[in-house]
Order: structure tokens, then sequence, then C-alpha cells
């Protein structure tokens, strides 16, 4: 007997949901934060999206080559579009054209296909690929700038445009600190942090996007939009996001309050970084995450607590990529921990006692 | 009435209202019914006709054998043609041993059994073997000998009747239209069961999708005070008798126990109306209400249909197909198992006859789990679905089991959320069909062994006795010679 042979079980109806549909959703949520970053930094970031999103399709295509499986079926359910877009999404705007086609192989051929492809990875592809170019280029990728939106005066036109991403013709003169980076930087320059807040942008504009970051996380108005529109089309629930965003404000609000100077705030913290698109979209990636509802709390409290750490203590400013690798790695665990009680049985597995009955 | 929330659960399309207006009908008599010999959980019932035989209507034409068994009478009067196996309407198709009746369409009865007189202060026991011998099993799909489920009362401490009139399942409407039309009699039905159970209290749990039904049974509950009608959430599978029973009572039954254990007892709309009919009238379960719909059905429709009457005659009333079907299907579109083709009979435990065009059923080519856990958010039962097929596709059926697949009710939710339309329902029976099959292996091997051992130790005291029988032999030989000795040298 093997489960081929036997009779197939029902249901006989099933929903219109697919892996395909889910994918584009998520797509589709990106839409307005990727737009509106695609103005703020203009063509060199437009040009670099388009060389990452494009890379992680070959580099896809390619191991799926070598792998000898059928790649019609696999390249439609968009997951490499995906990995590519939040990739594009995490690095400096105007970094060279290399960084995302290395990012895609890093992302693709190492964090995914080495596992076994889709649903096999233990860690989040996008986030590899960045951490893997961070530590490798750290120089190259912490060159932010400033936004220079699309046709506005001083913004690089479509030519300058490929003189930066493909000719690696960075000018100097835009180059910008992060807020978490400048923060840090005057921190261990023994300036306080009540004094350097003075110098980063007020709480609306980084809200809004008009801020030094990675090319689609700055916006943190639009991102949480596409959250709330993935919440409500139930591809996502809010344990993961809620766990890492209320962790990550509460370590801030907590420390803040028993030293300012030497602490940011929480809403500091919520509105730098990648906190947003961190929460929304990469800390929620489905396979990399706990499959319950409990576990998916648990690793999102985590992934807060981490990027606090990370961003408070450790040499690097941007702490959200690293968390999240971290509790990738406890995702077994944490789901082995985290399974539901089963009906009838206590947590242990032991069938329920019957209570005052014969 | 306070409800309990019931973990989990889906909201499939529910589809009811291609026939939820359609009042019952019933089938002409067709050419020839085919009644097997099995429709019910336990031991096949035993024919008593042959070839030639002339039946009557109501007559018993084949009786129960065992404790978990039940008789079947002829739906109609007529010929008895051949006494032959038949494919049923079982998933595998195989024939069954099946009576095959040719109706002389006179309708002539049996005489049959006296009408219970006052059954609310009858002798319980009169009742139930009234049930049994009327042939009624569970309606709601399960067909377990209704008989047995009375008795109940006198090994437990049982304090409600659940009647259950959820019907969760899409597409079906069968016991909808029951209580729409037939409420006096389910209800009648109902106190029956209870005063048989020994049970004051009788709940009946209606989703709330139907309010017709809901309307009807409580007006003709509402004469009576021990008799509750609840409007349940639309959430399936709230039909599923565990859950059912939590939402009711806030009560979990434990794993490997009955709901009994817990104090209540289940049974089916449709089976409280066949014990009306027994009781009140003497009449033994000869047809049932069956919904045959899907969008490959012309005319959709609510059939009252005699037992052995073929799927093909309750679809050729509807009309035929419009379009050829994509997935033919015995009972509900989650629950219900695959009909092998339209030749196959009615059965007491049929509900439904669906004919499902490729839309409904939405079969899309399986891609790899991604971890969604919408299968883990939406099991009714707490299991985590994605972990156990991960081990079932290694065939480790011992972590599969440690991790619950046993307790799976199979109700089909966490197939039909998947978006890599993964069949976990499949992966989940083949587990357990695997899981069954190694604990009777391993229980036969123990028996082999304690047997083997067994006749060892057997032979072992049988060869000490023939050594010492031998030992004795040698030993009166050796007197013998020792006497014969002694006496020569005396002569």
């Amino acid at each position: 007997m093997s489960i081929a042979s036997i009779t197939r079980s029902g249901p006989f109806t099933h929903t219109a949901n697919s892996v395909q549909k889910t994918m584009l959703t998520v797509l589709l949520a990106l839409v307005p934060a990727t737009a509106f970053n695609a103005y703020l930094f203009g063509w060199p970031g437009i040009l670099l999206f388009a060389v990452t999103v494009g890379s992680c399709v070959a580099v896809e295509a390619g191991c799926l080559a070598l792998a000898g499986q059928p790649m019609k079926a696999a390249l439609s359910d968009y997951s490499a579009v995906l990995t590519g877009w939040l990739l594009a999404m995490s690095l400096p705007p105007w970094a060279p054209w290399w960084t995302g086609v290395l990012g895609a192989v890093f992302a693709i051929a190492l964090a995914k296909h080495t596992f076994g492809g889709i649903g096999q990875n233990l860690f989040n592809p996008a986030m590899v690929a960045r951490v893997a170019l961070l530590v490798s280029f750290p120089v190259v990728m912490t060159a932010w700038v400033m936004p220079h939106p699309l046709f506005s005066a001083g913004a690089p036109g479509f030519s300058d445009a490929v003189a930066i991403t493909f000719g690696g013709n960075l000018p100097d003169s835009v180059s910008a600190a992060s807020a978490l980076g400048y923060v840090k930087t005057e921190l261990s320059r023994g300036i306080p942090v009540t004094q350097s807040m003075a110098h980063v942008p007020d709480l609306m504009d980084m809200a809004l996007g008009f801020r030094a970051g990675s090319m689609g996380e700055t916006s943190a108005i639009l991102i949480l939009a596409g959250g709330l529109f993935l919440m409500a089309r139930r591809i996502i629930s809010w344990h993961i996001p809620l766990g890492m965003m209320g962790a990550l404000f509460l370590m801030g609000t907590l420390f803040h309050a028993l030293d300012p100077a030497r602490y940011t705030d929480g809403m500091f913290h919520l509105m730098s970084g990648a906190t947003f698109l961190g929460a929304f979209f990469i800390a929620t990636d489905y396979v990399t995450s706990p499959v319950s509802k409990h576990g998916q709390l648990v690793f999102g409290i985590g992934v807060g607590l981490l990027t606090w750490t990370i961003r408070t203590y450790a040499g690097y400013p941007e702490g959200v990529a690293f968390a999240v690798l971290l509790m990738n790695s406890l995702t077994p665990i944490i789901d082995q921990y985290t399974r539901p009680r089963a009906f009838g049985r206590s947590r242990k597995g032991e069938p329920l006692p019957l209570e005052g009955k014969p | 009435m306070k409800l309990f929330p019931i973990r989990g659960g889906i909201h499939p399309d529910y589809r009811k209202e291609q026939t939820s207006e359609k009042a019952i009908v019933a089938l002409p008599l067709p050419e020839l019914l085919y009644i097997p010999l099995q429709q019910h959980i336990g031991a096949p019932a035993e024919a008593l006709v042959q070839a030639g035989d002339l039946v009557r209507k109501g007559q018993l034409i084949a009786r129960s054998q065992g404790g978990i068994s039940a008789p079947q009478h002829a739906p109609t009067s007529g010929r008895i043609t051949a006494v032959a196996d038949i494919p049923a309407p079982h998933p595998s198709g195989l024939p069954q041993p099946t009576i095959i009746l040719e109706p002389d369409g006179r309708e002539v009865w049996t005489d049959l059994p006296e009408p219970i007189a006052d059954p609310l202060n009858a002798d319980p026991q009169t009742i139930r073997e009234r049930v049994a011998q009327s042939g009624i099993v569970g309606m709601g799909g399960a067909a377990f000998p209704s008989a047995v489920k009375l008795d109940l009362g006198t090994r437990y401490k049982l304090e409600i009747l659940l009647l259950n009139g959820a019907e969760c399942e899409p597409y079906l409407t069968c016991d909808d239209r029951v209580m729409r039309e037939h409420a006096d009699e389910v209800i009648d039905g109902a106190r029956i069961m209870a005063h048989t159970l020994g049970v004051k209290k009788i709940v009946i749990a209606i989703e709330q999708n139907k309010p017709q039904a809901l309307a009807a049974m409580s007006s003709a509950a509402s004469t009576f005070s021990e008799v509750e009608v609840v409007g349940v959430p639309v959430q399936y599978p709230m039909g599923s008798e565990r859950h059912l029973v939590q939402a009711i009572t806030g009560r979990e039954t434990p794993a490997k126990k009955l709901t009994a254990d817990i104090g209540v007892v289940v049974h089916n709309v449709a089976t409280a109306r066949a014990v009306h009919q027994a009781v009140r009238f003497g009449r033994p379960l000869l047809g049932r209400v069956v919904t045959v719909s899907g969008g490959a059905v012309r005319e959709p429709n609510n059939i009252e249909a005699p037992i052995g009457a073929r799927v093909a005659d309750l679809v050729a009333f509807c009309g035929g197909f419009s379009g050829a079907p994509a997935s033919l299907v015995n009972g509900g579109p989650m629950m219900g198992q695959p009909l092998p083709g339209l030749e196959v009979p009615v059965v007491k435990g049929m509900s439904g006859i669906l004919a499902l065009t490729a839309g409904e059923v939405n079969e899309q080519p399986v891609s790899a789990c991604i971890r969604c856990g919408t299968c883990v958010t939406i099991c009714p039962c707490g299991l985590v679905p994605v972990e156990m097929a991960a081990f079932i596709r290694k065939d480790n059926f011992e972590v599969a089991a440690r991790l619950g697949v046993m307790d799976c009710v199979s109700c089909g939710s966490c197939s039909w959320v998947c978006p890599s339309h993964i069949p976990l329902v499949h992966y989940f029976n083949y587990a357990k069909g695997m899981i069954n099959a190694l604990e009777r292996e391993r229980r036969k091997n123990e028996r082999v062994k304690t047997l083997a051992e067994a006749h060892n130790a057997r032979m072992e005291k049988l060869e000490i006795a023939a050594e010492a029988k031998r030992a004795a032999v040698a030993a009166r030989k050796a007197n013998l010679a020792a006497a014969t000795a002694e006496e020569k040298t005396n002569a």
C-alpha cells in the first residue's frame, strides 16, 4: 500500500487561494511604498530594483535548471520575485548593480536552493543576502543618500543614474547617515542621544519617508498601509508585527525613561531603520517563521527584543536583519514548544481526565 | 442559551441555495431496487430471501447478525430477482452481497408491528427493540445502528440528548428540509429517544444559516419545556459530534472517550424522525431524503428515495447532467467519499449525491508547502497538519501518531484552506490506515509469539513425559530381565 494507491479522499471543494495568489497579494501590498521610494530616490533606485528582481528570477531559473526541476510552475509562484523585491528594498538605493546580482546569488542560490527550494529554507533569503552583503561590503552597504525626488533639482537624470548604478560613480556629496547610524556614531563620540536627536529628521518626516535609508523601507506609513492590507486579506496576522513592534517600542520606551542620554526612545525605534518593513514583510515570511499563532507571537517578540539589543549594544546600528535571522534559527524550536493543545488532550498530549464522571 | 466557542474551523462557500427551497419530492419507483446487506457500521445483515420470493412492503428481508448490526426491509412490494454481488456506494467500488428487488408497483404492505402505545411511558427496552428491528441507523452519514446508541443510558450517566441538525456540509439540505417539513415528527422522535436514554433535556442544534428550520423546529418544540432549539454559528465543522457538544455544553470530550462519557448522546435529526415512524406506526426504515445537487446537475433536488434506488435513477429524476461532472460525491463535499459510479444504490447513510463541476471542485496542481500555518490555525482538533504531513511523507508513522494523527476527524478543513493544494486529509487517512495495519501486525506477531511459546512449553512437557515413560519402560524391562534371570537361576 502506498499513499498513491488508496482512494482519493475528500474534500471535493477547495479554496481558490494558491501560493501564486498569496505571493501576488504581498507584491501588491509592497507597491505603494516601493513606488513612493522610487520617486524619492529616483532613477538609480529604480535601476537597482530592476537589476535585483531580475537577478533573483534568473538565479532561481538557473538553480531549477541545475536541479532538473520543472521551471514554469516554480517560477510562476512569484516567490523569487518577492525575494528580489524585498532584497532591493533593503539595499541602499544608489548602491551599484553588482550588489543586486551578488545579493540574488546569496538569497536564491545559497539561502534557498541549497536547502531544497521553496518552503525548505531555514533563513529568510532576502535577509541572508542583505547581511552577507553588509558584512562583506560594509562601505557600499552603508552609503546612504538623502532623498532626491524624481524631477527635482539635483536629482540624477537617467544617464546619471546609469553612471551611478552601473559605473559605481556615487557622488560623494550626497552620502548621508541613516538616523540610527548617526545617533550611534554620535554616541560613540560621547555626544548624548538627547543632543544628537536634534539633528535627525522629525518623526513626521521619518514616518512619511523623507530620510536617508534603504530603498524601500523609509516610508513607515505606506508600509503600514501595505501591512494592514495584508492583514485584511488574511495573508498575515497581527501576531508577528505587533509582537515585534511592541517589544521594540517597550524596550525603547523603558530604557529611554531610565537614561534618556544613552537610549533613544520607543517612537524613534519604530520610525527608523527597517522596523516597519521588517515587522510586516520580512519577519512574517511564512517559510522561516513559526506556524502557530502563539509561536508567531513569541517569534515577533524575539525579533523585537533582538532588534533593540543589536541596535543598542552591537557594532551595527541596524538590527532588524540580524534579529530576523537569529530568530529564524529558533523557529523549529519555537514550533515544537508552541504546538496547539489537541482537542480532548492536555498540553502534554494525555487524554483529558473525566471530571467527576464515572 | 449560552454557546461556547469551538476552535478553528473554516467558512467554505455553502452553496445550499441550489436545493434549500426545494421541497422533498418522492422518487417514482424505479424498475429495480438494489439493497446491500451491509449499509451500516458493524456486521452485515443476513439475507432471508432468495430469487423468486415475493415480498411485501416493509417485510424483513435480511436479519441483523450480532450486537452491532441492522436488518433490512423490502422498500416496496415485489419479487426478489437475485441475491448477488453488486457494487455498493463504497469508494472502492467493490461488489457486495445485495438483494435485488423488482417492484410490482402495488405497494402492498406487510403486517407491521403494532404501534407502541404511549411510548413516552413505555419500557425503554421495548423502544430499543423496536428501533433495532426497524433497521434504523444514524442518518447523518456514519450509519451506526441507532438502537445500540439508544442503549447508552444503561451504562453511562447521561444528561442531554443533543439532536444534530447543524448540517454544516456545503450543498446538503436534506436535514434542513426534514426539519422544515416534518418538525413535529422530529421533535416527537427526539422525545421518544430521550425517554429511552433516560435523559431529561433535549437540545436541538441547527446552524444559523437555516432560519426556516430554526423557526419550524422552535415552533414545534414550544409546547415541550424539556426541548430547546439552538441556533449555532455557521462554522464548518460545527456538525462534528464532539465539536457540537463543546459548542452547546462547553465540555470537551477527552481523547479516546465517547461523548456519553461526559453525559451527552448525539443523534441526527433524520434519525429522530425515523424513530418516530417506527414507534408510532411500526414502519421500518425504507427510504431516506437525499440531496442531489452540484453544478453539473440540471435540476438539483431533495428526493425521498427508497433504499436501493440507484444513483442513476435519482440523477435522471433531476433531469440528468448539464455537463460532464468533474467529481461525483457520496455525501457532502468536505467529508463525503467518491462515488464509484452511477450504478450504486442509495443506502441508509447517504445524505447527498453531488455532481460537481471543475469550477466547484477547484482542484489545482499541488505545490510545495510554504509553511503558511493556515492549517494549524483552522484545525478544529488543535493538530499541526503541516508537521504531520511532513513525517508521513517520510513514512514516519510513529512520529505522526505522536503528533496526533489518530485524533484527526478527517473534516477536511486543512485540505480546503491549503494554498499549496496539498491533499492533507488524504495523507492522514493513509497514515491512519498504516498505523492501524502496523498495530494489527504487531498484535498478530505477539499472538504468534505467545502461541509459539506455549507450543514449545507443551512440547517440552511432552518430551519430559516421554523421557520419564522411556525410563519407566527401561526400568520395568530391567526388572523383568532381573526377575527372569532370578527365575532361571531358581529353576
